[in-house]
């Protein structure tokens, strides 16, 4: 049986998520030959530490650390501290400095300790910085959840279509948007009432820019870009044009046509723009669905789709990543 | 090669059929047939216009066969508007000057606006259309999308194009 002590930095709707599915999944990875153990849990409060693997239970409807911490050190300081193999890095996103999960990625690698992160921020600023770092150290950095959130992409490219040239990724990547543009077309909403009923359903944030002004999606594009095309690229290497605009008579004319209009991100044409998308075209998902469709020139073209965002989907890419570092590992030794 | 043909036919029976003949023997594939019997010529012909690929070798053969039987052509050549797209914009698309933005695209010689569809929700809303875009060929559809473009940069219009665009 293999150990595997995680310190999970970020303890908000993600970080929740792994810890249930930690907990669920714990008889499945043992069978896998692993035994994953949390023995740290770190937000702004403080960390809680259990050298044995802490109890989920004892986190039971705790929205923070605060009261139950019982370690006062948190950030950098709880990752260089903690004695742990893999960092868990799910603090909220920045996609201009990327912090703090950017210098959280920084230290753990430099430690010599895999990471494994949902968080887009610290990728898109400094991707190629932080995979040199992970290769100086001799360990891993795992982002899948990062884009799409559980549909399987970047493994899908790596490990199953190895050995095509990727010519073209292109795609939905945010479930915000599409689920507007679906509820504009199907019942004929302003983009104002579809907004504020997405947002009363929790799919939309109170602030929606950083959904409906394609800046999401942008970022997906760039962590593609860097990791796939092998690109060094930026955020502001990307041409992003939002929904806002889009009206519901436009998304009829376009239906009368048979066409959607759908917020398409583009590697390596690096553009996040609304697109026709023919009504019969596998791109054509509805709801909070994500879907990307890759380009290759041995097996043509083929299409994942699958819940871009929540709580256990996020986790259970994040756990899919750690179990393939372990695994491979397996098959190097 | 996709070719057109305007042919003339006589108002007799079995002339049609005689007219698709060539085609079956020189291995062209019929594309469309369009026969215009309500719009007789002045010299009592009617017009048909056929739309085929052929290998280009074999045009003069075709043409040959069917003067041979009476059958006159009036012009045959290159289907000149081979490539089509869908474009939406979206935005004060009439009062930025439609006809200017069609015009744009009209004078190019290559490319032209063909069907154009508009919704216009209310006075200070912005209005959506959705025009189609036949052009010579698929550089010159690109062309025309990078003119558009252009105008919609200028006009403040949002242009929204199909994801098969990207292709090209």
């Amino acid at each position: 049986m293999r150990e595997v002590r995680i310190s999970l930095v970020g303890f908000g709707i993600v970080g929740h998520g792994v810890l249930e599915v930690v907990r669920r999944k714990r008889e499945l990875l043992k069978d896998m030959g692993l035994d994953l153990k949390v023995v740290s849990v770190t937000d702004i409060n403080g960390t809680l530490f259990d050298e044995k693997g802490i109890d989920p239970q004892r986190l039971h409807g705790a929205r923070t650390l605060e009261g139950i911490a019982n370690l006062g050190i948190i950030g950098k300081e709880a990752i260089q501290e903690i004695d742990s193999d893999l960092v868990v890095e799910v603090t909220p996103t920045n996609i201009v400095h990327g912090q703090p999960g950017l210098g959280h990625i920084e230290e753990a690698l430099s430690q010599g300790k895999h990471v494994v992160t949902s968080n887009k921020g610290p990728l898109v600023v400094a991707f190629n910085h932080l995979k040199e770092l992970a290769q100086d150290n001799g360990v891993m950095l795992k982002y899948e959840a990062t884009v799409g959130g559980t549909m399987p992409l970047i493994s899908l490219i790596e490990k199953n279509l190895v050995g095509n040239e990727i010519l073209s990724i292109r795609g939905i990547f945010n479930g915000t948007c599409n689920y507007i543009l679906t509820r504009m077309m199907e019942e004929k909403y302003t983009y104002s009432y579809a907004l504020t009923e997405a947002q009363e359903l929790g799919i939309a944030e109170a602030d929606p820019a950083y959904d409906v002004d394609g800046i999401d999606t942008a970022g997906k594009v760039v962590i593609l870009a860097n990791s796939i095309f092998g690109m060094d690229v930026k955020y502001d290497d990307v041409n992003v044009t939002g929904i806002r605009d889009i009206t519901p008579e436009a998304l009829n004319l376009a239906w009368e046509r048979g066409y959607l209009i759908k917020l398409i991100g583009d590697v390596p044409t690096l553009t996040v723009k609304p697109m026709l998308v023919p009504r019969r075209s596998p791109l054509a998902v509805g709801g909070t669905l994500n879907v990307a469709s890759i380009e290759t020139d041995l097996s043509g073209t083929i299409t994942v789709t699958g819940l871009g965002a929540g709580s256990i989907e996020t986790a259970s890419a994040i756990v899919s990543d750690v179990v393939s570092i372990y695994t491979s590992r397996q098959i190097d030794a | 090669m996709r070719l057109s043909m305007d042919l003339e036919l006589q108002d007799i029976p079995g002339q049609l059929m005689q007219s698709l003949e060539p085609f079956k023997k020189y291995k062209g594939n019929i594309i469309s047939v369009v026969h215009h019997r309500d719009r007789k010529t002045p010299r009592g012909t009617v017009p048909v216009q056929i739309v085929f690929e052929i290998d280009p070798s074999n045009i003069d053969n075709v043409k040959k066969h069917l003067e041979e039987n009476g059958i006159v052509v009036v012009r045959a050549g290159e289907d000149r508007f081979i490539e089509e797209i869908s474009v939406l914009l979206i935005g004060h698309v009439v009062h930025s000057d439609l006809g200017d933005t069609i015009n744009r695209i009209d004078s190019t010689g290559f490319a032209e606006v063909e069907d154009l569809s508009l919704r216009m929700p209310g006075i200070d809303e912005p209005s959506s259309a959705y025009m189609r875009i036949r052009a010579t060929g698929k550089e010159e559809i690109g062309t025309s999308l990078s003119i558009l473009r252009k105008v919609g940069a200028e006009k403040d219009l949002l242009v929204i194009e199909p994801i098969e665009a990207e292709k090209i």
